[in-house]
């Protein structure tokens, strides 16, 4: 049985981006049912629970479990709702897509959201650097306050929502959900200590859900079709829904594809439908099926890895952003750690010592490696030092995400870094990325 | 965010906000129930409107928003997409993170910085261009990725790169 893409259903069609043409194609709907029949908001969140519905994000944490922990009693506060559209976990390009190609798909999630929890003032936050994004947001939230979707007492109903976006200004960290409110406040982006969580002291000390734009854009679907529908999709009870899934590296055909929760990753990289396999017949040598944050895997672990949070987890890796970054076999380990090192390096906020200095030493140590001026010692050095930066070393979990790719890549590639210490130079022979051919399959 | 930023410095001359500036800080505010909470978005349109964020800029921001300057060079030099010095005509960011890196995006990023004959994060001699390496920008299945200005080009190549340099310099659009 063929699956019926969801959430990128609507992309590539003509005028995706415009209400008119989403509202044609059954858009705010389910917005419109709640205007009309303003049911107890306990029930959409109780529909979204039913779904399985689980984040989006990275964490997977159940959706409609996080909307209830709102207090009932708020003391007076207003509710806020905050989209996380700060995607910047290296390998992560779906919410992009969802922005630009289907803007009010996240408008009408965050207003059927905004009613289950009471909320009345959302927010967008958007990373910097997604200057489109953020003009097509803007534009569709002017076009849904001109539908009287958005907007104070709509249709009526008494019920009203304000959508603003808010654009962050280059900081990976801002993705952590409570650095991102942070942010949203006019501050340094830095993760705060929990508890208390967001829901009970979020944005402005106030009750706060923060939802990721994926996961926001699942919820018209749960509430036209039904809870059961979404659950029906996926691999098992726990893993339901359809999943956005982020394939680059070195295949032929990169790209955001939606499937089933629990896709087989091997079917991902090779199946017709999706990656068409290895660019140049190369064999594979290590993926990372989260992005950058998550551990690496070996082609052996590949095999039987279905794409959902709990058949990564069981592989020793993690889902996260569904970011599944795949190696071909020319490929330096170490030089791809150095690289990931260094993104490491740059975006450590800064707040926690071990994640400050280590994410900076570690990069240091891989730098020397690869450029053969490292000891043999190194790759054991690496190994000590990453294990004394996560675990609950820091705030947050910054500092676990970037000792994952050298607690897994160096026991599953060891011998490479060891040549590299030892002989000065890479075990193995990568060939210039800009040879004849190369570009233009890129390009295709 | 960066370690190596530390403080905003005098362009020498004052900055103020235009009408339709200080008209726009309005509508931000009502937008958050604190006044600090506009200060990303105001910090964008100061920059918006001088190319870069001046000391003179802070002490006008913070005295919009009441806040001290040296709160707002606290935030400011946070985020790495504040210009704390003013950049060429194109700011060329060059994405070399994991996906970018396999498909050689540091060869793009070491030609461009070959052609236009600068070592790191520099802006041209005839003032044109601003090079830029950036972490992952979210364009990984069009690797390499690279912004110019508010644009992204992807995927690049050294021959696209050539080209478009070519015609930037030529007085092209904007981002093309």
């Amino acid at each position: 049985m063929a699956f019926e893409k969801v959430l990128l259903a609507r992309v590539g069609r003509e005028g995706s981006r415009g209400i008119e043409g989403y509202i044609a194609d059954g858009g705010y709907e389910a917005w419109k049912k709640i205007l009309r029949e303003k049911p107890e908001p306990a029930s959409i969140s109780e529909s979204v629970k039913k779904s399985g519905l689980r984040g989006r994000g990275g964490a997977g944490f159940p959706t409609g479990v996080k909307w209830t922990f709102i207090p009932k009693d708020t003391k007076g506060r207003p509710i806020y709702l905050v989209v996380n559209a700060d995607e910047s976990e290296p390998g992560t390009f779906k919410d992009r897509l969802l922005i630009e190609a289907d803007p009010h798909q996240i408008l009408e999630g965050m207003a059927c959201a905004a009613y289950a929890i009471g909320c009345r003032t959302a927010y967008i936050y958007i990373r910097g650097e997604f200057w489109e994004g953020a003009r097509i947001l803007e534009a569709a939230i002017a076009q849904a306050y001109g539908k009287g979707l958005l907007g104070a007492d709509l249709q009526g109903s008494g019920v009203g929502l304000d959508i603003y976006v808010h654009r962050g200004a280059g900081a990976y960290i801002c993705g952590e959900e409570t650095a991102l409110l942070e942010s949203l406040e006019g501050k340094r982006g830095q993760p705060r200590v929990k508890p208390p969580f967001p829901a009970v002291s979020g944005a402005f000390a106030c009750p706060t859900i923060v939802n990721n734009v994926e996961t926001i854009a699942c919820v018209p679907h749960i509430l036209n079709r039904g809870a059961e529908w979404f659950a029906s999709i996926g691999r098992n009870e726990k893993n339901t829904g359809p999943k956005l899934y982020c394939l680059s590296g070195h295949v032929e055909r990169p790209g955001v594809y939606e499937a089933p929760m629990g896709l087989p990753l091997k079917e991902l990289i090779f199946g017709d439908d999706y990656g068409r396999g290895m660019r140049g017949g190369r064999k594979i040598k290590a993926v990372i099926p989260g992005g950058a944050s998550a551990p690496m895997l070996t082609p052996a672990e590949i095999e039987d890895c279905p794409l959902d949070f709990d058949g990564v987890a069981a592989k020793g890796s993690m889902l996260g952003s569904a970011a599944i970054v795949v190696m071909n076999e020319d490929t330096c380990m170490v030089r791809a750690a150095r690289n990931l090192a260094k993104f490491f390096a740059h975006e450590s906020c800064g707040q926690c010592t071990p994640c400050r200095e280590g994410c900076p030493w570690l990069l240091k140590v891989l730098t020397r490696l690869e450029e053969g001026e490292g000891r043999a010692e190194d790759v054991d050095l690496l190994v000590s030092m990453a294990r004394q930066m996560n675990n609950g070393m820091t705030l947050c979990v910054f500092a676990d995400a970037a000792v994952g790719h050298v607690l897994s890549g160096i026991p599953k590639f060891r011998d490479e870094f060891l040549h590299h210490a030892e002989h000065k130079r890479c075990l193995v022979e990568t060939p210039p990325a800009f040879a004849a051919g190369a570009a233009s399959a890129r390009e295709a | 965010m960066s370690h190596l930023r530390y403080a905003s410095v005098p362009a020498g001359r004052a900055f103020a906000f235009s009408d339709a500036g200080r008209k726009r800080i309005e509508d931000l505010l009502a937008r958050y129930p604190t006044k600090q909470a506009a200060l990303l978005p105001v910090l964008w349109l100061a920059q918006e409107e001088l190319g870069w964020i001046s000391r003179e800029a802070v002490e006008v921001v913070a005295g919009v928003l009441g806040l001290s300057p040296a709160y707002v060079d606290g935030v400011l030099t946070f985020y790495t997409m504040y210009h704390l010095k003013p950049v060429g005509k194109f700011h060329l960011q060059f994405c070399t993170s994991i996906s970018c890196h396999l498909n050689g995006g540091e060869d793009v990023l070491e030609h461009c910085r070959r052609k236009l004959g600068v070592a790191g994060d520099e802006t041209s001699p005839d003032g044109l261009f601003s090079i830029e390496e950036v972490e992952c920008i979210a364009g990984c299945d069009r690797a390499p990725s690279m912004q110019v200005n508010d644009q992204y080009r992807e995927p690049m190549t050294p021959e696209k790169l050539d080209a478009m340099l070519a015609e930037l310099s030529r007085g092209g659009d904007r981002g093309v």
